[in-house]
């Protein structure tokens, strides 16, 4: 068993990207009550933004100069991509029946996936994702692969410019107000047409440095890696009670490590030996949604329905 | 001179029912008018419109001189027309003092903000005793209070209170309605909507009775006080 520090450094980086991710879904949720399920493909959209600027680039540019420009271009791609999505998909379903949009998310995250696919050159399969040099490092019997050094500065930093930003600005206290009640924050001053923009376009932020994670951590993008990272993302917000910022984070790293630590050790239980292994963990991540949605359908940090009135 | 607020045939509609059949009526700066009636005589409809959270069918809101008709209902509040509006609305999981701040949304002066945040303390001393608190901890009498005290943080030039007395203890409806002879007496202009007909039209210089739709009755709040068919029908007097 001494291996588990290292599972559980593995679960929480792994839990750390799905909650970056997680941040889209909850924010959205929370003020417009949507599931934006094309989340996941504008998250992909960022990953292959930041490859497109590696790949502009001239040839011998070290990462420590491309890796800030690759993450501005995953940022403007992705935001773009949203806000975009928020105002021509999004925005004309709005106070129509709550299905249009989701029909609508479903179809829009297959329209980018096959755009990705059919106009982005050689994007038919997984496209090399430049890679961090130097590492491994390792602290106590704890290795940190260089990929996820990034990981592990940015997930905080985002949370923490996220805390301070919806807390401490004027605009997340319009956000809070939106999220709470629309028609009163409109009586308050806040433009709640604009908050809606901002909510799509910070999540899109976030799911793009999610997605700059992923590249340097799988050292591929690909048209679909959206999809099932979406799912997890998805299940890593309801797992934290969707609507709220801090339960996106908490789920992700939950989600992470559950994943993580169930893939490693349930094949050490008597008569569990076949269910070990990585093919394994995206069973056990949704087992864990199913829990959660039998057992405590607000989430770890949802708030009682009750005050929603 | 014209009034600080003019209605004039309003006509508001939930699909193809009309909610108000034409009203008009008129607030000069530094009065109380009241709007009082029963339940779905369409008060709350024409606040909720004036606000700009409905848009009308017809007829005119002028507000300083200047017709609200293209103004979205978030630009409103910059006119200086704060609206409190029924059921209270605080922002539950926001602290006391937050709801505050969000009634300063679109002011920029922090110290007079902070000042006017101390003015709502000093109005109501519980909202300051708590103002760390989730505003959604508050009981009825103490969020209208918040409610009241969030809507002045705009320094409006006119205050729409509907209902501020609505499902209170008697002793914290005196209490609201003793807070609003003080803003009147600072001389804060109001059009307060109001179930409570006898303590609505006790602080109103200007009273108008609404039925289903439509003003059926003006006059100052005491001559509607002491008139015969407002004393029966809202007043619960035979």
């Amino acid at each position: 068993m001494n291996e588990l520090p290292q599972q559980l450094v593995n679960g929480l980086l792994l839990g750390s990207m799905y909650g970056l991710v997680a941040i889209g879904y909850t924010m959205v949720y929370g003020i417009v009550q949507l599931i934006n399920f094309a989340h996941g493909e504008i998250f992909m959209t960022g990953g292959f933004g930041a490859l497109s600027v590696w790949l502009i680039l001239p040839g011998g540019t070290t990462m420590w100069v491309a890796l800030p420009l690759m993450i501005i271009g995953a940022v403007l791609v992705a935001t773009t991509v949203a806000i975009g999505a928020e105002r021509f998909a999004y925005r004309p379903l709005r106070g129509g029946p709550r299905l249009a949009p989701l029909i609508t998310a479903i179809g829009l995250s297959l329209a980018l996936q096959q755009a990705v696919w059919a106009w982005y050159p050689e994007a038919k399969s997984a496209r090399t994702f430049p890679q961090l040099s130097g590492g491994p490092f390792h602290i106590g019997n704890v290795t940190i692969q260089t990929g996820d050094v990034f990981l592990l500065i940015a997930a905080p930093v985002c949370m923490a410019v996220l805390a301070y930003f919806v807390n401490r600005t004027r605009t997340g206290r319009g956000m809070q107000a939106t999220a709470q009640d629309p028609d009163t924050a409109k009586l308050m001053g806040v433009n709640t047409d604009r908050i809606i923009v901002i909510a799509f376009a910070l999540g899109a932020v976030f799911a793009a440095v999610g997605a700059v994670a992923y590249g340097l951590k799988y050292g591929i993008v690909d048209y679909k890696m959206g999809f099932l990272l979406g799912l997890k993302a998805f299940t890593a917000a309801v797992l934290g009670g969707i609507g709220n910022i801090y339960g996106a984070m908490i789920g992700g790293l939950v989600l992470g490590t559950a994943e993580t630590m169930a893939t490693a050790y349930i094949n050490h239980i008597p008569g569990m030996q076949q269910l070990g292994g990585q093919s394994w963990a995206d069973v056990w991540a949704f087992v864990l949604l199913i829990l959660v949605l039998l057992f405590r359908p607000q989430g770890l940090l949802g708030e009682r329905v009750a005050d929603r009135a | 001179m014209t009034a600080l607020l003019e209605v004039e045939d309003l006509r508001i509609a939930y699909g193809k029912i009309e909610a108000v059949k034409g009203i008009s009526f008129k607030v000069e700066a530094g009065e109380v008018v009241t709007l009082i009636g029963t339940n779905g005589a369409g008060k709350t409809t024409t606040l909720r419109t004036i606000s700009g959270l409905l848009k009308p069918v017809g007829g005119q809101i002028k507000f300083n001189g200047r017709s609200l008709r293209k103004v979205p209902a978030h630009q409103i509040v910059s006119l200086g027309l704060a609206h409190s509006p029924e059921g209270r609305h605080i922002f539950p999981r926001m602290t006391i003092e937050d709801n505050l701040l969000l009634g300063a949304f679109l002011r920029n002066d922090r110290e007079g903000i902070a000042k006017d945040v101390q003015r709502a303390y000093d109005l109501f001393p519980i909202l300051g005793e708590r103002r760390r608190q989730a505003a959604g901890t508050l009981s009825g009498g103490e969020q209208q209070m918040l409610a009241m005290g969030r809507a002045l943080m705009s320094q409006p030039k006119l205050l729409m209170l509907d209902e501020p007395s609505m499902g209170l203890s008697p002793i914290m409806m005196q209490k609201i309605m003793a807070t609003i002879a003080e803003l009147k007496a600072q001389g804060t202009t109001i059009l307060l909507v109001e179930q409570n007909a006898q303590a609505a039209l006790s602080l109103a210089d200007h009273g108008h009775v609404m039925e289903i739709g439509k003003v059926v009755l003006s006059g100052s709040g005491q001559d509607l006080l002491h008139d015969e068919s407002v004393r029966k029908a809202y007043l619960g007097e035979d």
